[in-house]
């Protein structure tokens, strides 16, 4: 086994939500540089997949992480009640996380709701019940390293069971206090839709391996200032060479000193 | 998948600390779980309680890491030579060569339940020393582990709610298949918190007594917390003892956050799927480890999904009697288990179970049973439906 083997896959969907970054197409004429980024609060859509209760009742985190997953699936135009899931969040439900905190620091009357939407794999969960899928789902976590442990995993089932595999990384904010201590801006969330063979929605094809590279920055301090900022925007630095099309190296930021070096290819 | 080899393995929960005491326990069908003191907690439920842990004192050099569940983990990572195995491991392939795939569920929340209680008056601000990343982050038990075993390979934590540490064994074994890396510490551990102790209360899934998994009365689930680890290799001299795991499968349910669709469909994909990638038929399989959390809805539907996939007539039983409910380490805990009952082809028993429920097509042992045993499966099913089933084998 050669400690540099590669691990590849083809990118066939692409979603993308956080500020300024509506959805794909519109971060790919940011990334590029052919539209400025001009700071604007995430929006996130009601979703129209679930039911009318379950509508009211779901988290900012799961409008999220099924914006940006069902973007990447419709590009791609495939039916995500078949495709296993990997979810990757630095810190899951934070603004639940500090709800539960507040109440077990009073009266300790804790709402059943609240504390089954407190497991980190919430917004999995929900994406099954919305989506019908029923294969394998993952739910992970590797603090600012999370966007690179959902890509190895993705790419690890992607190789060992040769089927597409469906990678959402996502991160919110919490609310103060804790927001003083892990201050994650805004909430941005990636997902990719990756392949063991090209097919006609192929976009490009991926090679990761670790490297002892230092990792990329984003040209645009902005931008930079995202990367930094949020775990799940890690991504980006890959997200533009997507965006530009065409082969390319970018070196990702991941454990420690490690990064994820990503060769990017035409599929054809 | 290519069968594994479990180099090294250990398991530290409320029926005792090592490989040692946790089979004098099973062997002796002894318990450990006891009214809850824990902490302020003021609830009338027993739980299965790790003694000493908050007496571990973490290495100097680990102290950004201190909190319940870390100690927790350098307890069970220093028994049965689990750490020294992990270091002739790194030896042989190289510190970047050796994965860390760890679950838990609610890893060192119990700090940041203790420091919302000393916010400042006037700002709400947490108090100076509170540490996010070290405690309060659930990366942080993996963190902990890769740097207390000093390795620099990759590593996360799966945090699936009760099927976390089980799907480890899954992730670490694909890792391995797409040659990322050579061997991988896996496992998991979760500890006692309010946020666990009183939210299945809120949900009203705990029992005042010890739990009876499958028992004709049983009503509900007893907390447990717990340290079990392994370390995944490919095979290579096998002895008798050796064991191997050969099968993982997985699933959603795509039903439900917090109950399985009643037909437990979800349960019989991932054993079906777990089978399918041992390629083993039900006949195969000489004990399951239930997930049996005791609660009356969750037992039954398990008890009608095995029997669907495996038949009525397999041994087995629900060590969460015994342990209680391990939470994100339950999967992983149940695994080791697992391995020593195929090791010591002994069947445990499932202990505070008086009458089984008969309305349960189950085979579920009230009492030892020493018998020749090749393969044993374990269940592990989250919240959010999350389900996963593992299958160990005796290599000789």
């Amino acid at each position: 086994m050669s400690a540099t083997q590669a691990l590849a896959a083809y990118v066939d969907g692409i979603g993308v939500l956080g500020p300024g970054l509506p959805d794909w197409p519109g971060s790919a004429q940011v990334l590029t540089g052919r539209a400025p980024w001009e700071f604007a609060p995430t929006v996130l859509p009601v979703p129209q997949c679930l039911s009318g209760a379950e509508r009211r009742r779901v988290s900012a985190l799961v409008k999220l992480t099924l914006a940006a997953g069902l973007e990447a699936t419709a590009a791609a135009g495939a039916d995500a009640a078949t495709l296993p899931t990997v979810f990757t969040s630095s810190g899951g439900d934070g603004a639940n996380c500090h709800e539960i905190c507040q109440v077990l620091a009073g009266d300790r009357q804790l709402s059943p709701t609240r504390f089954h939407n407190s497991v980190h794999n919430a917004a999995a969960g929900y994406w099954g019940i919305a989506s019908g899928a029923t294969a394998a789902s993952n739910a992970l976590c590797a603090h600012d390293a999370s966007f690179g442990a959902g890509l190895l995993e993705t790419l690890c089932q992607v190789a060992a069971e040769r089927r597409s595999v469906l990678l959402i990384a996502y991160d919110a904010g919490y609310p103060e206090p804790l927001r003083s201590v892990r201050p994650i801006p805004e909430a941005f969330a990636v997902a990719l839709l990756l392949s063991p063979a090209a097919g006609e929605a192929s976009l490009a094809r991926i090679e990761v391996s670790r490297s002892e590279a230092p990792p990329e920055r984003m040209p645009d301090a902005q931008l930079e200032a995202l990367r930094g900022a949020i775990p799940a925007a890690r991504s980006l630095p890959l997200l533009a060479q997507l965006a530009r099309g065409g082969s390319g190296r970018v070196a990702l930021e991941y454990l420690g000193a490690r990064c994820l070096a990503v060769e990017v290819g035409t599929c054809r | 998948m290519t069968p594994l080899a479990l180099t090294s393995f250990t398991a530290t929960s409320a029926i005792g600390r090592g490989l040692d005491a946790t089979l004098a326990s099973l062997k002796g069908q002894r318990g450990g779980l006891a009214p809850c003191t824990f902490e302020t907690v003021a609830l009338e439920t027993c739980v299965g309680e790790v003694a000493g842990v908050d007496e571990v004192q973490l290495p100097g050099a680990l102290g950004e890491f201190e909190c319940r569940n870390n100690r927790l983990a350098w307890l069970g990572l220093t028994q049965d030579g689990f750490a020294e195995a992990v270091k002739a491991s790194a030896a042989r392939h190289g510190r970047e060569r050796i994965g860390v795939f760890l679950g838990t569920s609610t890893s060192g929340i119990l700090e940041t339940e203790l420091a919302y209680r000393q916010r400042d008056p006037a700002s709400g601000a947490l108090p100076p020393g509170f540490r996010y990343r070290g405690a309060h982050n659930t990366f942080s038990l993996a963190a902990f582990a890769q740097r207390a075993l000093h390795l620099e390979g990759p590593a996360a934590v799966i945090s699936s709610a009760c099927s976390s540490s089980a799907k480890v064994f899954a992730s670490a074994a694909r890792a391995l298949e797409a040659g990322l890396i050579d061997a991988a510490v896996v496992g998991g551990v979760d500890s006692l918190c309010l946020t666990t102790l009183y939210g299945f209360h809120s949900l009203q899934l705990v029992s005042r007594i010890p739990c009876r998994p499958f028992d004709a009365a049983r009503d509900g689930i007893s907390i447990g917390e717990a340290a079990a680890f392994a370390l995944l290799e490919r095979p290579g001299s096998l002895d008798a003892d050796s064991v191997l795991l050969v099968g993982t499968g997985e699933s959603s349910d795509a039903y439900h956050m917090s109950s399985p669709p009643p037909d437990g469909r979800g349960a019989r994909a991932a054993m079906q799927a777990a089978l399918a990638s041992a390629a083993l038929t039900p006949a195969d399989i000489g004990y399951i480890n239930f997930h049996g959390t005791g609660t009356p809805s969750n037992d039954e539907v398990e008890g009608h999904a095995v029997a669907g996939v495996l038949g009525s007539s397999v041994p087995g039983s629900s060590t969460k009697g015994a342990t209680g409910h391990a939470l994100g380490a339950a999967g992983a805990l149940e695994a080791i288990i697992c391995a020593l009952a195929v090791r010591h082809e002994l069947l445990p028993a499932g202990v505070n179970t008086a009458q089984v429920d008969p309305g349960l097509p189950v085979n579920y042992l009230r009492a030892n049973r020493r018998a020749p045993l090749q393969r044993a499966m374990s269940n592990s099913f989250g919240f959010g439906g999350s389900n996963c089933s593992l299958i160990l084998a005796r290599a000789g």
